[in-house]
């Protein structure tokens, strides 16, 4: 189950090289996966093969155990929700019509549907009432991206495919449309693909990233592994090595610390937990300046230290 | 100024009449252009032939094209027709043709991508899209037939064109102004109401 990409290939006419050259992948029912990298590196074009916006040139794309190319074109988007960028919603249609086109393309009942419109709009933290009847153009920038989720949600689809969704939004913004779509994602397991060359937002986001380049897949792993265990020199460069700061948001009290055999209570410090990560122990060491915490279990038992130095070493390899 | 406000039942039947032979042109420039112009929208090969033929007519002086008509289709209102429609379709067309391929491509992207046909691209997001582009063409036409309309009375063909002429021949003044003037709250009046039509037509901005 889920989406599998067998041998996918993507050559455009008249181009040296292919845009997608044989990427192989297993995405799971139910994953948040982000496609990473640099533009011009395929990846959407690789997310645009999945709903037939563009057609692979060999190789195969499974939804479900099933070749895509086996669906009726219409048939398969409209199981598909797609979100682009913010421009997406139709001008020239309220809020309630551009949410209604996929379930209306689908026949939906008008009853079923005005109830399903409201749902969606309180999904997504817009008050029914105020925004049904209003116009793209009278929402702003990250309103219009809402309704954009919500359309694509709108006929319960289990996959999404979503285009650099919050590449046009304001930082902040982002970072709550970033919020509010990984609670969705938790509460109704969807399989997302998601497609972004932000390094922050794809870390953010992904339960397993994609990292593209030239049109291959270099590495799919985890944000973790990716920061910690980068799988080339163009990775350790875009996921930035020298940051240390955000490497140590993925690393743990458990990678670092010096277990210690006497179980004793906390010290007067009050201790770390082994889940903690690096950032959060490291910011607490600069605030009280100590060098070090004592580790402590989940039944508040203390099973280690971790030490400035530690960290440092940690972070130096 | 007199003439017209004393002898409204003169200049009424010739208003008509204008009224007529611009909406009759009209319709037909339309059911020509609407579908010529979404072809050419859609097939670009087009666009450089036809686009330059029609421009070449919309040059030739209507006094020219009327004189070089009259040979095949007589004097009258078919013959003032066919020039009006000929010298709509330019500013139609073109319209037309900019309505269409002014749409932001991501529409049909997202479109595509929700699963609607061809047909209900064209009929839900295109035709909607394009509407209010090609009002304002429609309204630039109707402004030009009514104006060019004038000189049909030359030919035969009536409307207010007939006052100004007759005003011409008989050095009446008062006829020339009272042609002039209501041709000019006939384009005005037109104008008007498509800039009205446009705005209710165009998707809300506030």
């Amino acid at each position: 189950m889920g989406i599998v990409f067998k041998n996918v290939v993507k050559q455009y006419p008249n181009t040296a090289s292919p845009a997608v050259d044989n990427v192989s992948l297993d995405i799971r029912e139910g994953e948040f996966i982000v496609f990473l990298g640099p533009s011009g590196c395929g990846k959407t074009t690789l997310l645009k093969m999945v709903n037939k916006l563009y057609d692979t040139t060999s190789g195969t794309i499974e939804i479900d155990g099933v070749d895509i190319r086996k669906v009726q074109t219409e048939q398969l988007r409209r199981g598909i929700g797609y979100v682009i960028q913010q421009n997406g919603l139709f001008p020239h249609m309220t809020i309630e019509s551009n949410i209604a086109v996929v379930p209306r393309l689908l026949k939906w009942d008008e009853e079923k549907l005005d109830k399903r419109i409201d749902e969606l709009l309180d999904m997504v933290h817009l008050d029914p009432k105020i925004y049904r009847k209003r116009r793209p153009s009278q929402l702003s920038g990250g309103q219009q991206q809402r309704v954009g989720i919500a359309r694509a949600m709108a006929a319960g689809p289990k996959i999404l495919l979503m285009d650099e969704p919050f590449g046009a939004i304001d930082a902040i913004t982002r970072t709550s449309l970033q919020d509010e779509l990984h609670r969705i994602q938790r509460l109704l397991k969807k399989t997302i693909l998601f497609v972004t060359h932000d390094v922050d937002e794809a870390l953010r986001l992904a339960d397993r990233i994609i990292i593209m380049q030239a049109g291959k897949v270099v590495q799919f792993a985890t944000p973790y592994e990716i920061v910690t265990n980068p799988a080339n020199d163009f990775i350790r460069q875009l996921v930035g090595e020298k940051d240390v700061y955000r490497k140590m948001g993925f690393l743990r009290v458990e990678d670092v610390y010096a277990s210690s055999e006497q179980e004793t209570a906390a010290g007067s410090n009050g201790g770390v937990a082994l889940t903690d990560d690096l950032k959060l122990v490291f910011n607490r060491m600069v605030e009280e300046q100590v060098r070090e915490y004592p580790v402590v279990d989940m039944n508040n038992r203390r099973v280690g230290t971790v030490t400035m130095d530690r960290i440092l070493t940690k972070l130096a390899n | 100024m007199s003439y017209l406000f004393n002898n409204p039942d003169k200049v009424m039947p010739f208003f008509w009449e204008h009224l007529s032979l611009t909406f009759t042109s009209l319709l037909i420039a339309l059911c020509i252009a609407l579908p010529l112009g979404f072809l050419i929208a859609k097939y670009r090969k087009l666009q450089a032939p036809v686009t330059s033929v029609l421009g070449i007519i919309y040059t030739i002086p209507s006094m020219a094209l009327y004189a070089a008509l009259i040979p095949y289709t007589g004097l009258g209102v078919t013959t003032a027709t066919i020039g009006l429609v000929a010298y709509a379709q330019m500013i139609l067309v073109r319209n037309v043709i900019a309505a269409i391929q002014g749409i932001d491509p991501m529409m049909i992207e997202a479109a595509k991508g929700m699963g609607m046909s061809k047909w209900q691209i064209i009929l839900k997001i295109e035709i909607p899209l394009a509407i209010p582009v090609v009002i304002a063409g429609i309204r630039v036409a109707t402004v030009s037939i009514i104006s060019i309309g004038t000189v049909a009375a030359w030919i035969g063909a009536g409307g207010l064109g007939r006052l100004i002429f007759q005003g011409l021949n008989h050095d009446h003044t008062g006829k020339i102004i009272a042609g002039t003037i209501t041709i000019a709250i006939l384009a005005i009046g037109a104008d008007l109401l498509f800039r009205v039509i446009e705005r209710f037509l165009s998707p809300k901005t506030n």
